[in-house]
């Protein structure tokens, strides 16, 4: 899936030099500014996410935006929004701290949620609990006005190179 | 699993239970077929969706959105058939695996079903392809809370009742 990824690229050029994973990450770290690497995925732009640094930490962002609402009524998050917030979280916290060269690939993602995520930021933490030679296991809370009161749960499995 | 070939009586319904949830617009999500007893829903590729630069693959989450979605409005359709009553379930969980990654610029199919139904818990299973069924992308399992339906609300009980489903 992810063959077309080189290592060795000429960051000169530059729309090879975008699809070099390892070059993105480094630059992301020089520049401390994380979000360089969700400028690159379209479906994190289409959700309007973001990712703020706190020392050693990554805390994911997913400003209030109508568009991503499911339930009107209410008005809540679609869930599946706050799913794809919380996985994406997960492949970038791998890249930062595993240092992958290729995008990790998602094997499965098991989420529960435990209360509304109304129409206001939202925020994300990953924890890499465990990590096989190819497998990586990561939790993921997703919060909005207390950590403490998450509004959903998530573990997933990811293949890494 | 099991699809009536009958007819699909409530394609409408479903429509319209999908047409009210804004993302679902925004991912264009189209209802193909609704009944009692399954939902399937196409969603189009859009390169806004790729999560793989390199390979213009979509991303996970836009299939556990479809999922997600398929899932609830079968239970949405399966309550209705069987009670005539409207009820819009909160997803308790959902589990996606994920087989292989659809391929880009063609569309991905969400099939789902809610395959038992207890008076508080309704459980689902759907699964996204491509090409064919029995070479799916991912598989799901889900379960949803049923809540009353006076929980439902007027106005979105307007949006999703039509005509036909009550003949």
């Amino acid at each position: 899936m992810h063959d077309e990824l080189h290592l060795s690229v000429d960051p000169a050029l530059d729309d090879s030099a975008k699809l070099d994973v390892k070059s993105i990450v480094r630059k992301a770290k020089e520049l401390n500014d994380f979000g360089h690497l969700l400028e690159h995925v379209p479906y994190a732009k289409f959700i309007g996410m973001g990712v703020e640094r706190f020392g050693d930490e990554l805390v994911f962002k997913l400003p209030a935006k109508d568009d991503n609402i499911g339930n009107p009524i209410l008005p809540a998050l679609h869930g599946g929004v706050i799913a794809g917030f919380m996985e994406m979280s997960a492949i970038v916290q791998l890249m930062v701290f595993m240092q992958t060269t290729k995008v990790p690939k998602v094997v499965d993602f098991s989420i529960d949620y435990l209360r509304a995520g109304y129409h206001k930021d939202s925020f994300a933490e990953c924890k890499i609990t465990r990590q096989g030679r190819r497998v990586g296991n990561v939790s993921i809370n997703c919060w909005q006005t207390n950590r403490k009161h998450l509004i959903a749960t998530a573990r997933a499995h990811f293949l890494i190179d | 699993m099991s699809v009536s070939s009958d007819s699909y009586p409530l394609t409408g319904m479903a429509s319209r239970f999908v047409e009210q949830l804004t993302q679902c617009r925004k991912l264009k999500l189209k209802v193909l077929e609704g009944s009692g007893k399954h939902v399937l829903i196409e969603l189009p590729y859009d390169t806004q969706l790729v999560g793989y630069p390199d390979t213009g693959v979509i991303h996970g989450g836009v299939i556990t959105t479809l999922m997600d979605t398929a899932s609830g409005c079968a239970v949405v359709c399966s309550i209705f058939d069987k009670f005539r009553l409207l009820e819009i379930s909160p997803t308790l969980d959902l589990r996606v695996d994920y087989m292989k990654p659809a391929e880009p610029h063609k569309p991905v199919f969400g099939f789902a079903e809610c395959y038992k139904l207890s008076s508080s818990v309704a459980f689902t299973r759907a699964i996204a392809y491509q090409d064919s069924i029995d070479d799916p992308i991912a598989h799901a399992v889900g379960s949803f809370m049923r809540i009353s339906p006076e929980m439902v609300g007027e106005e979105f009980r307007q949006a999703l009742i039509g005509g036909d489903e009550y003949a």
